[in-house]
């Protein structure tokens, strides 16, 4: 009897192990910055280049970073999400334009539409280090005392705001600024 | 002919010098320290890659960023926490040993000393079915048996 339970058993374990690390991705590393402050900067406005933009303007509210560029192929499939996401006015997103030209990027939106509140010009990658970004793109839940509570890396997709980014901006909003 | 080809490639090999950046060190020390830390930290991007292996853009950035920390008389430890505080342990390839890497740490040994005990276990079986005790019935039946074919064989 147990010469054929052990394999088995082992078979199974196996079988178990292997099917969870299908489903994981590697590619999501996870982020430490969850509920630490989010990294302040001060970058130009992408289409405004003699203002900035700060993190510090967003206090006070539940918003969203998202990190894209015109360079990016992924951001072109999580745009339209976006762009729906805005026009419901639910919550402000700000765009960290990523390592790119500014009349690339500018050009980008105006083909795509401009889901975002204002886009910071982070043209050297520097802001995009501080907030531990690696692969664009990347979207970020802020809470109203500034705390990054929520990253999602990769495209975001519909089902992604439903269940996940809405869900929690929703409580979010419930909390004591 | 062969010569010319020779020298032809040598002078296309010169190419691949464009993708190295240069960096200028003000002592071998901190050449040492710069090498060290690329050589420690794990490029997010190809994930199987060292900063100092990896030619993806980040891995750029970040082996510019560990430049200028050094060129700032930064150390080993202010450059690996200014790392982790951004991109986790993941960054490192030799993670610090905590609840969450306690399995990446011990995992190997646990199954190491498992492989030893299973060993261990069988060959103890192996060794107990070999030593089988035989009783006078056996034992005679056994000589009687070896007695038939001594006297079968010689003639």
């Amino acid at each position: 009897m147990w010469r054929y339970l052990v394999p088995l058993g082992i078979f199974i374990v196996l079988v178990v192990f292997l099917s969870i690390g299908l489903k994981l991705n590697p590619r999501d590393v996870p982020s430490p910055l969850i509920g630490k402050a989010a990294p302040a900067f001060s970058l130009p406005r992408l289409q405004q280049a003699d203002q900035t933009i700060s993190p510090a303007d967003f206090k006070g509210r539940v918003w969203l970073l998202n990190v894209w560029a015109s360079w990016c192929v992924s951001c072109r499939v999580e745009h339209p999400v976006l762009n729906q996401l805005a026009r419901t006015g639910e919550v402000p997103i700000l765009g960290l334009n990523y390592k790119d030209g500014r009349d690339e990027a500018i050009q980008w939106l105006r083909e795509r539409g401009d889901p975002y509140t204002a886009s910071a010009f982070d043209e050297d990658g520097r802001v995009g280090i501080d907030w531990g970004v690696y692969g664009v793109p990347e979207t970020f839940v802020i809470d109203k005392k500034g705390n990054i509570r929520y990253k999602h890396t990769g495209p975001v997709d519909q089902k992604a705001v439903m269940e996940k980014i809405m869900p929690l901006v929703r409580t979010l909003e419930k909390e004591p600024a | 002919m062969k010569q010319l080809i020779l020298l032809l490639l040598l002078v296309c090999s010169t190419s691949l010098w464009a993708g190295v950046e240069v960096h200028t060190f003000e002592n071998p020390a901190q050449e040492q320290q710069y090498n060290r830390l690329i050589a420690e930290l794990r490029c997010l991007v190809c994930q199987n890659q060292n900063l100092a292996d990896s030619n993806a853009e980040l891995a750029q950035d970040l082996r510019q960023e560990v430049y200028e920390m050094i060129q700032n008389g930064a150390t080993d430890q202010e450059i690996i926490n200014f790392m982790v505080a951004r991109y986790g342990d993941f960054v490192l390839y030799r993670p610090p040993f905590k609840a969450t890497t306690a399995f990446l740490w011990v995992g190997p040994f646990i199954i190491l000393i498992a492989g030893f005990v299973i060993l261990l276990l069988v060959i103890r079986k192996r060794r107990q079915a070999a030593a089988v005790e035989l009783d006078d019935a056996a034992q005679a039946r056994a000589q009687q048996l070896l007695n038939d074919t001594n006297e079968t064989d010689t003639p």
